[in-house]
């Protein structure tokens, strides 16, 4: 038997596909979600094979709840429209399914993956996907999990970065969070004008940083609004310079 | 092409008057000066008929051929070229009229230089009237123009901001047909009309358009209907309107945008029940429409709330009003306030 779990917000949404799923007595639907969380949720305590996911959601959008999965399922993204998303899908040869959809292209859709189960690619190919947009699209947060909490984090409220083995740590007043990233994801895709990565594990907001001191030769100490010292590096200085107009 | 300057009647008469007036006034200066009558009058005739086409051949040349800037030595130089042409063409044609008189034609000679000097006055004076009257004519030109340019760029920005229609609206929507189609065809049929009574009132609307609140959300009812259909479960509006406040007008399709940018920050930004309120009252010499939507303060961006989709009711505000503060946003406790107020004019 096949688990799969639908996850959109939309009611009528999940009833399309799970009409269409009764051709397939394979596959078995184990749970409905209206929104990431649920989703999330869902796809731990059932560790399903297969995921129908829509893209536009309440709170975190599927992407994002895609890449707080530690091992995602086989996912077959359903969207209306988003030109950015179908490229990145055709870019990463991820199935989708633009709403809405026949039963020919569903059926097509299914087979494919059934034919192709046991391959590991296919979900790493999902995962690659998210990745992408995430990553290029205009995000104004980030969003991370903490044990079962998933907090969304506003770019604004970010005061730096900092690196730590696998993971990056994100420093905010209200304290700090592990993001399964590197120090470059974050690098390029947060904006240039506000984050500067003064150091090879430092990224910084530049609204933070109150003071500059020499260091050694050619390096600085960075002094933060709430005292915090952070290294900055040569490089990092020369970067810092060109963002404050020095 | 600008205008002629003879083709104005009133400017013909002002021509011809100057023509017997200089006419009138040559003879009696002759008269004073010893002429007899016949003499001063086929004098004064052949002079001022040369001038007058020396003067309307300037004036219709600027017509066509403008001196660019700073060029007018050229025009001058004409002057001086056609006022030798009137003098001499002048004597030849008095020569040839009274060849008897010989006093009377050392007297013409005699007088070349004040009748050059007078000619080139005059034709000089019509040149320099007639570029004064081209240019402007050229300049007001330009500023319809440019007015009419700036009109329709206007036109087309105010079609372009009423048309953003979201394609999500219409593909989710057209989904959720979809899906009605096999279990419930009844429901489905209703929801095709509804998308199309919706869809036709929006391509309906003539641009610029003033329609009244009561007919602004009849057109708003069926959107919310088509909502309802998809997010039924979470979806609840509420709508309140002030006595009277019915007959009151606002440009068409300014509401809806506003509504669907809350039902969408309400959605996306929560998860559960959503309750959107649209209430409008008259204040003053404004109809005032408010629309509230449920948020969540911690993770939105209070920013994101006018980047979300009020930017387009923003500057179509502008563009029908010329002013940036009809337009208010504000969120408090949980609550997103989006509120516009329409001058009644």
């Amino acid at each position: 038997m096949i688990k799969t779990i639908l996850i959109d917000d939309e009611p009528l949404a999940r009833e399309v596909v799970k009409e269409y799923l009764e051709a397939f007595p394979q596959v078995q639907v184990i749970e409905e979600c209206g929104d990431g969380f649920e989703g999330l949720k869902a796809i731990q305590q059932h560790q399903p094979d297969l995921i129908f996911l829509d893209i536009q959601m309440p709170k975190i959008n599927g992407f994002e709840m895609l890449e707080l999965i530690d091992q995602p399922p086989a996912v077959i993204f359903t969207t209306a429209f988003d030109e950015y998303a179908i490229r990145a899908f055709e870019a990463h040869a991820v199935d989708y399914l633009l709403k809405p959809f026949g039963r020919d292209r569903f059926n097509k859709a299914v087979n494919k993956w059934l034919e192709q189960q046991h391959s590991e690619r296919s979900k790493q190919n999902a995962y690659a996907v998210a990745e992408a947009v995430t990553q290029t699209s205009e995000h104004d947060r980030v969003v991370v999990k903490t044990g079962s909490k998933i907090t969304i984090i506003p770019v604004t409220d970010i005061e730096f970065l900092e690196a730590d083995d696998d993971y990056v740590k994100i420093h905010t007043s209200a304290g700090s969070y592990l993001k399964n990233k590197t120090m470059s994801y974050f690098d390029q895709w947060l904006s240039a004008k506000q984050f500067v990565r003064i150091h090879r594990s430092f990224i910084v907001h530049v609204d933070q940083i109150t003071r500059l001191d020499p260091y050694e030769k050619e390096t600085y100490t960075a002094i933060l609004k709430n005292g915090k010292k952070l290294p900055v590096s040569k490089t990092g200085y020369g970067k810092l310079k060109q963002v404050l107009g020095l | 092409m600008a205008t002629s300057l003879l083709h104005s009647t009133r400017l013909k008469l002002i021509f011809l008057g100057s023509w017997v007036g200089w006419s009138l006034l040559q003879i009696g200066l002759l008269w004073w000066l010893d002429l007899d009558w016949n003499t001063a009058l086929i004098d004064s005739l052949v002079s001022n008929t040369l001038l007058m086409a020396a003067s309307a051949l300037i004036s219709n040349n600027l017509q066509f051929y403008q001196p660019e800037k700073g060029r007018y030595a050229y025009v001058a130089i004409w002057c001086l070229i056609l006022s030798a042409i009137y003098v001499f063409a002048g004597q030849w044609i008095v020569g040839y009229l009274e060849p008897q008189k010989t006093a009377y034609l050392d007297f013409f000679y005699k007088s070349l230089p004040v009748r050059f000097s007078f000619g080139f006055l005059m034709i000089g004076w019509v040149a320099l009237l007639s570029i004064i009257w081209y240019t402007r004519q050229d300049q007001r030109e330009a500023e319809k123009r440019k007015a009419d340019a700036e009109r329709l760029s206007r036109e087309a920005e105010l079609y372009k901001l009423r048309q953003q229609l979201q394609p999500h609206f219409l593909f989710n929507s057209l989904n959720s047909i979809s899906a009605l189609v096999g279990r419930k065809p009844e429901e489905a049929r209703t929801m095709v009309h509804q998308l199309s009574d919706f869809l036709r009132g929006t391509l309906r609307k003539e641009e610029n358009e003033w329609v009244t609140l009561a007919e602004e959300l009849q057109h708003l009812q069926l959107y919310l209907d088509i909502e309802k259909v998809r997010f039924g479960h979470r979806l609840t509006t509420e709508i309140s309107q002030g006595e009277g406040c019915g007959d009151l007008k606002l440009p068409a399709m300014l509401l809806q945008p506003l509504v669907e940018n809350a039902i969408k920050f309400g959605l996306y930004d929560t998860t559960g029940l959503v309750i959107i309120s649209i209430n409008a009252c008259c204040e003053d010499n404004y109809l005032v429409l408010t629309i509230q939507n449920p948020y969540d303060p911690n993770t939105s961006n209070p920013r994101r709330g006018t980047g979300f989709g009020l930017s387009g009711v923003k500057r179509r505000l502008y563009l029908l009003f010329a002013r940036h503060d009809l337009l208010q946003t504000s969120g408090e406790t949980n609550i997103f306030t989006t509120s516009v107020k329409i001058p009644q004019v």
